[in-house]
């Protein structure tokens, strides 16, 4: 269960509350406007912010303090999820071993993880070697090789095409869903929340509404976000 | 904002940092207190004063002036040979001085080519020589800054002054020139007050003598420490008021990318004004160099015996001083990125060593050292230090863009992987700087190999670098010796910095 409670964040002139409660496994869309405030929001959580006051907490442990890396939540960038002049195994590799030192073990536990997501033999190409699709398999691979309770995924797979697009969400959420992950979407896509999420959170100047059920949130949007997000 | 793993690179960045204001501030600290209070300035100081600065000046203005006509001509033609001719623009900055000065003495001196043709007797010593070898490496770094501005004009408004039939001179032109030559003009004034190795070999007694060439003899000569100091303070005040007002007006220049290519315009008047420009300046730049290879590769298989060892000492200094610039330039670069806005205080430390003299650095590290062990024996690892101090304004411009640049695209990536101090450095920085970082090694290897300056306080007979040795064959008048060992300098230089270099292009990732 992740916790904002009463979470201030301050991000130069810019101010964002968030007040949430968000249950277990849940897949979560956080939806509002551009400069709202969404990726404020995950950047809080990831830790990449300060806030200013309030706190977060994950199954009781207060991580409000903690680093980026010490949480127990991995993130997908909308690009450059991948160093270019490392191999796809050492990319994956980061998460195991953050000074890339890999035991056969690793390297066993690596494979199996490109198998899952369909880059069997893709070992030691590199990132340019592989296409968009490819690329996005092997950043999901590595996030499920961290293996951390909460997924951020933030604007996923915007540089891809539309259909490619839809491929890699589905993919990500069935892969996030067995792995019994708490995920949380920043988009500003309606289709893409309707598509993979069973929950919403609506974001307007620096406010967060309630989390609401997905069918709900879309039939009556709050805070006045129906102009935003159209009929 | 904050960043969590960014401790090591505070401690490195803040040692590297002090290490700087030690070198720079520190030395003429020391230099002061031991000056026992200063005398005022004498009438001959006063000249000196005024010399450096009209030399300084007038040197800057002729750069600017034959800079203007070749940009323009290089602008707007599109000939065989021109991106090779524009990357030799680039050479002079690390063309050995005492290389240049020797081939300009062999086209201008009293016996250069052109008394020889023309038979009319001239002489390359005293002001207008001191112009001549400024202009000889100023005037490819105005043109080259005079390009850029050409090539930073967009492309429609080119198209755009061509559909109105507008004169291309007045509203493109100009209007860039204002924006460009201040800040060319401040650059190339500035090196020319620091000008040290030209003033000595061409500068003609004490008529001709700039305040670092006066702080050399002040200590070299007569160890007046009273007077060495007092200059060396004029000297940092002259040029950090010029850095000031430099860093005041230069403004963040996005990086202008292709000069390899002529920019787009339509009219193109006079066409034999243009090739007369680019064919001169080629001649006046190509033919000191041409000399040298010339008077020097009769000799170079039979080489003066006290060129190999000055060579070798060359390459030991100019090796470990790259490498210490590198270091030192690593650890202030990744702290000035990790402190955003803040960085610009440290950047301004790392700008330093352009506003202080390396000879009153020199003259400090002397009297430092003094106490404990004779500094005689510690020349080399001394130059070292401080060529590796004055390199690292250079080093600093090309690490730091590309370390915020990695940074901008992958460190929270980073951040959330936990990548923190060497495993940070190994895993994303050093990969993604490899190029800047292969050109930063070459350029400090290549300057430290041709620098003529603390070595000249320090050395003793048989004992000095490749430059020393080359100029006191000069000095004794043994010219085509000296051309060989010149030529064998030029070949060092630019091979040293061409491996270095090619490594790290090779090695770069996209």
């Amino acid at each position: 269960m992740l916790i904002l409670d009463k979470l201030e964040v301050q991000h130069g002139n810019y101010r964002l509350t968030a007040d949430l409660t968000l249950k277990k496994n849940a897949v979560c869309a956080i939806i509002g406007p551009s400069g709202a405030g969404k990726s404020t929001l995950l950047s809080a959580i990831s830790g990449f912010i300060k806030p200013t006051s309030g706190r977060i907490s994950h199954d009781d442990h207060d991580i409000t303090h903690l680093a980026p890396s010490k949480r127990p939540v991995s993130i997908l960038f909308q690009d450059n999820n991948l160093f270019p002049h490392l191999t796809i195994e050492q990319n994956i590799g980061l998460a195991l071993c953050a000074k890339l030192k890999l035991k056969g073990k690793d390297k066993q536990r690596i494979s199996d993880m490109l198998n899952l997501v369909g880059l069997s033999g893709f070992e030691n190409r590199k990132p340019a070697q592989l296409s968009g699709g490819q690329q996005s398999r092997a950043a999901i691979a590595r996030i499920l090789l961290q293996d951390r309770p909460l997924v951020l995924l933030d604007e996923p797979f915007g540089a891809l095409g539309p259909a490619l697009k839809d491929e890699m969400l589905d993919l990500c959420v069935d892969m996030f869903r067995k792995t019994q992950k708490t995920v949380i979407m920043v988009t500003h896509d309606p289709i893409d929340a309707k598509r993979i999420s069973d929950c919403v959170i609506g974001i307007k100047d620096g406010k967060t509404s309630d989390v609401l059920p997905t069918g709900a949130f879309f039939k009556e949007p709050p805070m006045g976000l129906s102009r935003y997000l159209g009929s | 904002m904050r960043r969590y793993s960014f401790k090591h690179s505070s401690i490195l960045g803040a040692a590297a940092a002090a290490l700087i204001l030690f070198m720079t501030i520190g030395t003429l600290g020391a230099v002061i207190y031991r000056a026992d209070g200063l005398t005022g300035i004498s009438a001959q100081d006063w000249h000196v004063i005024r010399f450096t600065l009209t030399q300084a000046f007038l040197s800057a203005l002729c750069s600017i002036l034959f800079a203007i006509p070749l940009a323009r001509a290089l602008a707007r033609r599109a000939f065989f040979g021109r991106s090779l001719l524009i990357s030799l623009l680039g050479a002079p900055f690390i063309l050995p001085v005492i290389v240049a000065v020797l081939g300009i003495i062999g086209v201008f001196g009293n016996n250069g080519i052109i008394a020889k043709s023309l038979n009319i007797p001239t002489s390359i010593f005293g002001f207008h020589g001191i112009i001549v070898a400024h202009v000889f490496f100023n005037l490819p770094l105005a043109t080259r800054l005079i390009l850029q501005g050409w090539q930073a004009i967009p492309s429609e408004s080119f198209r755009l002054a061509a559909s109105l039939n507008a004169d291309c001179r007045k509203v493109l032109e100009r209007p860039m020139l204002r924006a460009v030559l201040p800040n060319a003009f401040l650059v190339i004034f500035l090196i020319c007050l620091s000008s040290f190795a030209i003033a000595l070999t061409l500068g003609g007694g004490p008529k001709s003598t700039t305040i670092e060439l006066s702080i050399y003899q002040a200590f070299r000569f007569d160890f007046d420490l009273s007077k060495a100091s007092l200059l060396g303070i004029i000297q940092v005040i002259i040029c950090a008021m010029t850095v000031l007002v430099l860093l005041k007006i230069t403004k963040p220049q996005e990086p202008t990318t292709g000069l390899d290519r002529p920019v787009e315009m339509w009219e193109k008047p006079h066409p034999v004004l243009d090739v007369l420009w680019i064919v001169s300046a080629f001649i006046f730049l190509a033919a000191p160099i041409a000399v040298i290879i010339s008077d020097g590769i009769p000799q170079i298989l039979n080489l003066h015996s006290s060129l190999w060892p000055a060579a070798i000492r060359s390459i030991w200094i100019a090796l470990l001083s790259a490498f210490m610039s590198l270091f030192l330039s690593l650890c202030l670069a990744t702290w000035i990125v990790s402190l955003k806005t803040k960085g610009k205080w440290i950047e301004f430390i790392g700008a330093l060593p352009l506003a202080t003299s390396q000879l009153v650095i020199g003259t400090g590290l002397f009297i430092i050292i003094f106490p404990f062990i004779a500094p005689y024996e510690l020349a080399l690892p001394i130059t070292a230090t401080v060529n590796a101090i004055a390199t690292i304004p250079f080093c600093l411009r090309s690490l730091v863009p590309a370390i915020r640049d990695a940074e901008e695209t992958f460190g929270k990536l980073s951040d959330q992987l936990g990548l923190s101090g060497y495993a940070r450095y190994k895993i994303l920085i050093a990969p993604r700087i490899k190029r800047p970082m292969g050109f930063c090694i070459g350029l400090s290897t290549a300057l430290s190999m041709g620098d003529l300056g603390v070595i000249a306080l320090f050395a003793q007979p048989g004992g000095g670098t490749l430059p020393m040795a080359v100029y006191s064959l000069m000095s004794a008048y043994k010219m085509e010796e000296a051309a060989s060992g010149a030529l064998l300098l030029i070949l060092l230089s630019f091979v040293l910095f061409w491996i270095f270099d090619q490594w790290g292009r090779k090695n770069a990732h996209s």
